[in-house]
């Protein structure tokens, strides 16, 4: 009796030791599978996320110069087909409606405070009344909710719908879509053309051609490299990595992936084994957070500093400089926050509109830090470099005191 | 059996030559399994990479367990008190939270925010605690409520993502050491600290409070007739906890940084920890030595599977599949050891006499009804 009474103890521990292991599936900041690139991602039980057509699309797409204002990123495009927005054309403000996946990591905080700055520069020129803005925490079922809400009652005359996931937000979008009124889908996609315009920078296979490239020129062949990743099934990620593994697979690279939850007690445990092992002459990350544990954990070993790939976060940035190690800030535009807004005002203007807004993604190289540094200089380590907000009222204190509306 | 009828250790009665043979008993029984296990861990990591036997890397294995051993310490006193304290991972990332957005880059911010976090570790043992015993709520359920209160209170305060971190001087704590020490090349504070609260805890384990809180996790009822203030004693093992929960916090927030995920899951791996360190989940059988053990041996498969190269992809599952059967192992031989350890107790004494059949397994062999609890459930309501 007593025995069993231990057993059943065991096989619950053991399940909740399994549970926190695999625990990516308690984080908050989860985001189930996605797609950044496009609503043709067709292959959703597909097991291999790399994707040649996607991948030589994107690879192009980084060498064109985007069209466009010049000194306006977010309102800049490549490879756009325009479509013809007269039907939605109306005098008066507008009711927006935005269906936000969550604002639970600091890249979406950073595009968050930005979005509502930029909707205060529309409610002024009298373009928008309002947006009721719904957060659906980075659940799936919560962001059905939203949008099924907003349908019903919302009173809105155009949506802002930034998913969760594809596959599963597909049928919601779809449903705003038949009330007739303008969707605007920005970020991660779709799997249906039925939004007016998808607005996106350039994707995660650039990202990791950018990063996997960079490593490659600094390190000779047979290297070896700790790939950092947040964590797997979520595609905008997956398709960072895939592109670069089979880089570094073709040149030689000996790179290890590891997934970190973005903890950074993780990270540094994890670099500081591979240190123990051998060198490591280079890091790769999927993401920037956590980038300034990776590089502590160098400096506690006492060995030379990596060559390294992290993020336009302020944080990897100072680090970066203060260490002055070789590096790249690969950029996933958060000025994208920005053009939803102004997409909306384009829209009801009857302005054509890209149908597919693919948005510059250009990575911050090491003669470009002391300039993006010096133009961030009181904002937070949360803060992204490239954020795009430079021009809006609020600037700077309103991203310096971090106010999340 | 009473308390008072124990009082004389079996320590005291037994020989060097006895204790010598009850100790590589003790190696084999399950209170020394962890032991055992951790050795070949840290053996086969050795094999792996003979650079861990440095004893400059080994110091810094162990100032990376030290947080985790240190939540296990405290979680060993919840367990062992009869309880659960799920929220101890939570405590964890609202301190580090609150290092990071308090203290910020002013380091004269340290010692008032460090208070701050002390009083408020303890003010969360103590609502978990009343809550238990005052409104009778298991404490599965109060400190799940806890957990998830205090991750949505972190939620709600950096929106779930990482601030800045404190300032460095705050950081040496868990980052920095007594540089220059010959041989190691650093001790670090955290070493120092988790060796600080191990003695602590074994001290207090001795001491007639800390065998309160066992008695209390064997038997209740028998503890409550004999007098004890059970209520108190329970409030302050959740005490303990949280306060445990904070020193890790403070450790890793100089460690790793500020960022939400940091303490994520470390309830379960500490309980993990306890468990395999041959706590019985109920209480009343354990030695918080064997806690702090269970965390090293689960640092040390972690390292053991980075080392290993194991796919990303299936690591948890390896590591999963690892722990569940070093916890089987326990479990199968603690059932083991009962049976054989009953029969052998009436071959050498003619039936179950007051002696402990394991003398120094039990690091408190002198509980009452440590050996009737092995023919009835702990909590048998007698």
């Amino acid at each position: 009796m007593r025995r069993s009474r231990f057993t059943v103890a065991s096989a619950l521990v053991g399940a909740l030791a399994l549970f926190t292991l695999a625990g990516c599936t308690t984080d908050p900041s989860v985001t189930a599978p996605t797609d950044d690139a496009g609503g043709d991602t067709s292959n959703e039980e597909e097991v291999e996320w790399f994707d040649q057509a996607l991948y030589d699309e994107q690879d192009a797409q980084r060498g064109i110069a985007p069209e466009g204002p010049e000194d306006q990123p977010w309102l800049q495009y490549i490879d756009a087909e325009f479509v013809d927005t007269s039907e939605y054309a109306s005098d008066g403000a507008k009711k927006g409606c935005f269906a936000n996946a969550s604002i639970s990591n600091p890249w979406r905080q950073t595009g968050w405070i930005t979005f509502n700055e930029q909707l205060k520069v529309l409610q002024d020129s009298g373009a928008i009344s309002e947006v009721e803005t719904r957060d659906a925490q980075d659940s799936d079922d919560t962001q059905i909710a939203d949008i099924d809400y907003f349908i019903e009652e919302g009173n809105c005359d155009f949506f802002i719908i930034s998913p969760n996931s594809t596959a599963a937000m597909t049928p919601a979008v779809e449903r705003a879509c038949d009330t007739g009124k303008p969707v605007i889908v920005f970020d991660r996609g779709v799997q249906t053309d039925c939004p007016v315009t998808f607005i996106h920078p350039i994707g995660g296979f650039a990202w990791g051609i950018d990063t996997a490239e960079f490593l490659i020129e600094e390190l000779d062949e047979g290297a070896t490299v700790v790939a950092l990743r947040i964590l797997p099934g979520v595609d905008v990620l997956e398709q960072r990595w895939a592109a670069a593994e089979k880089l570094f697979d073709e040149a030689g690279i000996e790179a290890t992936d590891y997934f970190t939850g973005a903890d950074p007690a993780e990270i540094k445990s994890i670099i500081s084994d591979a240190l123990a092992t051998g060198d490591v002459d280079g890091v790769w990350m999927d993401a920037g957070d956590g980038a300034v544990a990776a590089i502590e954990a160098f400096e506690d070993a006492g060995v030379d500093y990596p060559v390294m790939t992290g993020e336009d976060e302020m944080s990897f940035l100072r680090k970066w400089e203060e260490t002055g190690l070789t590096g790249l800030a690969p950029v996933y535009s958060n000025f994208q926050w920005r053009t939803p807004l102004l997409a909306a005002e384009m829209i009801f203007a009857g302005e054509e509109v890209p149908s597919e807004w693919v948005l510059p993604q250009s990575p911050i190289q090491a003669g470009e830090l002391g300039e993006w540094l010096a133009l961030n200089e009181g904002m937070p380590d949360g803060h992204y470099a490239k954020f795009g907000g430079e021009d809006l009222p609020g600037y700077p204190t309103v991203w310096e005191d971090r106010i999340i509306p | 059996m009473t308390a008072t009828t124990t009082e004389r250790t079996n320590a005291e009665q037994t020989s060097f030559g006895q204790r010598l043979a009850d100790f590589g008993r003790t190696l084999v029984s399950p209170r020394g399994a962890v032991f055992l296990l951790l050795a070949l861990l840290l053996i086969a990591i050795t094999v792996l990479n003979p650079n861990f036997a440095d004893p400059g890397q080994f110091i810094r294995f162990i100032q990376r367990t030290a947080p985790v051993a240190i939540v296990a310490i405290g979680q060993y006193f919840v367990i062992v008190g009869g309880e659960l304290d799920l929220s101890m991972g939570s405590v964890v990332t609202a301190q580090v939270v609150i290092a990071g957005n308090l203290i910020g880059d002013d380091a004269a911010n340290s010692l008032p925010v460090l208070g701050l976090m002390l009083v408020f570790g303890a003010l969360i043992g103590v609502v978990n605690g009343l809550v238990v015993t005052m409104l009778k709520v298991p404490s599965f359920i109060v400190t799940l409520g806890m957990m998830l209160a205090l991750l949505g209170g972190v939620l709600f305060w950096t929106g779930g993502a990482a601030t800045g971190n404190p300032a460095d001087e705050f950081r040496e704590i868990g980052r920095g050491g007594i540089r220059g020490v010959p041989v190691l090349d650093i001790i670090p504070w955290s070493v120092i600290i988790l060796a600080v609260a191990l003695t602590a805890a074994i001290w207090f384990g001795r001491r007639p409070f800390g065998r309160s809180i066992i008695a209390l996790g064997d038997n209740a009822t028998t503890a409550r007739y004999a007098g004890m203030r059970s209520s108190l004693v329970t409030i302050s093992t959740f005490v303990i906890s949280s306060l445990s929960a904070t020193v890790a916090g403070v450790l890793l927030v100089g460690y790793a940084g500020v960022h939400p995920s940091v303490g994520r899951g470390y309830e379960f791996i500490a309980i993990t920890a306890v468990v395999l360190g041959g706590v019985v989940l109920g209480g009343g059988r354990g030695w918080v030595v064997g806690a702090a053990a269970g965390a090293f041996a689960l640092e040390a498969l972690f390292t053991l599977l980075n080392f290993a190269g194991v796919p990303s992809t299936y690591r948890d599952a390896v590591q999963g599949v690892i722990i569940i059967a070093a916890v089987a192992y326990a479990a199968t031989s603690f059932g083991t050891r009962r049976r054989r350890g009953r029969s052998e107790t009436s071959l050498r004494q003619g039936g179950e006499g007051p002696t402990d059949p394991m003398p120094d397994a039990q690091p408190a062999p002198h509980i009452p009804s440590t050996q009737r609890a092995d023919t009835t459930p702990t909590k048998g309501g007698s």
